[in-house]
């Protein structure tokens, strides 16, 4: 498969009165034509803010990318003029938001909305507009598309809306859709729904998806490769069968060891990690799970040099931090 | 004269037949009563001492409602509330107050459910000096034990909601619960606010704080997966009905109820393996309004049964299919 996407090195700091927070802290990863890749992590860990990176969606004051380099179909999007990045955003990579009420304008019809980015980047007129609008609300499953393309976002549930915000996002045909918590805010059974739309939609038009969630579940069931996050570092990448079932990372193996599964046959004690993910705005010397770590009295980690990603096994990467990469480390 | 001591009957709390409608009423001059929201729409079952019985359903199936409706926060439509062998419905004033130290409620979102002003051995306190319970010394022993029954180190006592994480504020609602030594909790949505390891600290906490004070818990929640962590039994609605009850692997083994199992297909498991080979059930449509609910089997419009379901206009009611397994009696739901 062609590379599609690039990221080396990427940090993303946020100047603030308090000082500096390392939201991302030198990530490189990349995505593949036609893949779906996760993001996965908690609050706090630098997912949505790498997401917002590769589209310069960073607010700025206080943000900004300070190192690293987005290289999508080629082109370095750091370097990218205004006017580059505009013929991106909605047309080449395209984004689909956690709330779907507040990312929706409010006051313009959904006909309006979707027609906004197909007419500016397509080319199409008015009339031509619609009719590919009407065409999308069909293809995501909206029933009388014809008839409620003039309807308003709060005529419709949370389900719809976010179905309503896959149409626009695939309206010019993205290569690469990047979905940020798409489903959290849904109902378990629209979550199914909608997830397979964007699932079958971007098999049938070889969309590359970049979703980004703390919902392993969801992740298990539609992601071709993960990226675990902690404290704005990755600390695994692998396919998501080794992450799921030979996690290497501590942090990793901790999370999974968490989270209790419907098919789990008998009762047994949820396994969890003592204390909080550290805040970033102070500065993190060498491995970032450390504190947390459940082997920190034997640990030898060195408190210099972050731990870079290293493969362990062919397509599986790993912060190479001596403790965390030990099988011995789920607690007790 | 109406006491809250506790009988030796198995049965904590039993609910007949609860019904909860909000009215709607439109109108500029003179409000005209227009319709009902039926937010629970004829409820009835047990919990039994010392046993977690999980309350899962989508947004709007009416769970939270149920919960509050028990604890008598809001007062039924229609229905009985039994709690202990008294009808809950038929107490006011301080016969109910009494009551109300014995059924308390953890709330979901830790950051709303805190007086902000308030330190946390006030919130704690508060509950206490409102029912005449622990003076003085007493109250800060109490307090302290509490801190540390839920895992706040009782040195922060001092502080203010904001200076805590979510997950410790979420303690501190905990212990404010615990406060007035609990037969019952009604727990709504405890642990979905939260990230997911610091989720499973708190669930191990309610489970140790249940065997240490044996409590009885209500579960409320829509992660299913935690629900059936928890849970010994588990009670599923559907707009503001209970579809099926069982014993909690039970349900998860033997579904009977097409929502039930469309919901059980829904949720995703973290195993990609597993993944895989699953069924899924995807559901047509969103839920009709409580407004207008279907009349009769009110799953009809998004049972993939749909068209051909030949369900008459009587309402499902609870049978019992196998010992401890109760499933609403719409014939074409049941079919496997």
């Amino acid at each position: 498969m062609a590379r599609l996407l690039d990221v080396k090195n990427l940090k993303t700091h946020f100047f603030t009165e308090e000082g500096v927070v390392r939201a991302v802290d030198g990530v490189t990863w990349h995505v593949d034509e036609g893949e779906t890749l996760a993001l996965v992590g908690e609050s706090g860990c630098g997912k949505s803010v790498t997401a917002m990176s590769i589209l310069r969606l960073i607010p700025s004051p206080p943000g900004r990318i300070v190192d690293g380099e987005i290289v999508f179909e080629g082109q370095n999007l750091l370097e990218a003029s205004d006017e580059e990045m505009r013929a991106i955003r909605g047309n080449r990579i395209s984004m689909v938001f956690q709330e779907p009420m507040t990312s929706l304008n409010p006051v313009l019809t959904i006909g309006q909305q979707i027609r906004e980015s197909i007419i500016l980047h397509l080319g199409l007129n008015e009339q031509e507009a619609t009719q590919r609008s009407i065409e999308l609300l069909e293809l995501v499953g909206i029933p009388d598309a014809g008839g409620r393309i003039t309807d308003y976002p709060h005529q419709f549930s949370g389900g719809m809306r976010q179905r309503v915000m896959i149409a626009m996002a695939l309206s010019c045909n993205p290569k690469l859709l990047i979905a940020d918590e798409p489903t959290t805010a849904l109902d378990v059974t629209i979550q199914a729904q909608v997830m397979e739309i964007m699932g079958n939609l971007s098999k049938e038009l070889g969309t590359a998806v970049l979703i980004i969630t703390h919902n392993l579940g969801v992740v298990a069931r539609y992601a071709d490769r993960v990226n675990v996050m902690y404290a704005g570092r990755i600390v695994e990448s692998s396919t998501a069968e080794n992450v799921f079932g030979n996690p290497q990372h501590g942090y990793t193996v901790g999370l999974m060891a968490s989270v209790p599964r419907l098919d789990d046959a008998e009762h047994t004690r949820l396994a969890t990690i003592e204390g909080q993910p550290p805040l970033l705005i102070d500065e993190i010397h060498g491995c970032a799970f450390q504190p947390r770590c459940p082997k920190t009295e034997d640990c030898f980690c060195s408190s210099e040099g972050t731990p870079e990603l290293t493969e362990v096994t062919p397509g599986h990467w790993v912060a190479n931090c001596p403790c965390c990469m030990s099988r011995d480390t789920v607690p007790a | 004269m109406v006491t809250a001591e506790s009988s030796s009957n198995d049965t904590l709390v039993s609910v007949k037949d609860l019904r909860m409608y909000f009215p709607v009423t439109e109108g500029l001059l003179i409000q005209r009563h227009t319709a009902d929201v039926k937010a629970v729409d004829g409820l009835t079952f047990d919990v039994s001492r010392n046993e977690t019985l999980g309350l899962v359903g989508e947004s709007g199936c009416g769970k939270s409602t149920t919960g509050r409706a028990i604890l008598q926060l809001h007062r039924p439509t229609s229905g009985s509330v039994e709690f202990d062998g008294v009808e809950l419905t038929d107490l006011k004033g301080s016969d109910l107050r009494s009551f109300r130290r014995r059924m308390q409620m953890i709330f979901q979102d830790p950051f709303s459910s805190l007086n902000p002003r308030m330190t946390v051995s006030q919130i704690i306190g508060e509950p206490m000096a409102i029912h005449g319970l622990y003076k003085g010394q007493e109250r800060r022993d109490r307090i302290e034990f509490i801190m540390n029954a839920v895992g706040l180190n009782p040195l922060f006592a001092k502080r203010y909601p904001h200076e805590f994480s979510g997950g410790q504020r979420q303690r501190i609602g905990i212990a404010r619960a615990l406060a007035v030594e609990p037969d019952f909790i009604v727990c709504d949505e405890p642990v979905s606010a939260l990230d997911v390891s610091i989720q499973a600290q708190v669930v191990n906490l309610l489970e140790d704080l249940q065997t240490e004070f044996g409590l009885t818990y209500l579960f409320i929640a829509h992660d299913l997966s935690v629900v059936k962590h928890i849970s010994d039994r588990i009670a599923v609605m559907y707009l503001g009905h209970i579809v099926e009850l069982s014993e909690a692997n039970e349900l998860y083994n033997n579904p009977v109820h097409a929502y039930t199992r469309a919901l059980l297909s829904a949720v995703p498991i973290p195993d990609p393996v597993v993944e895989k080979t699953r069924e899924r059930i995807i559901l047509e449509g969103d839920v009709p309004s409580p407004l207008n609910p279907p009349a009769g089997c009110v799953f009809k419009t998004r049972c993939t049964k749909g068209a051909t379901c030949g369900c008459s206009e009587t309402t499902p009611v609870l049978e019992e299919v196998s010992p401890g397994h109760w499933v609403a009696n719409c014939k074409c739901c049941m079919e496997a």
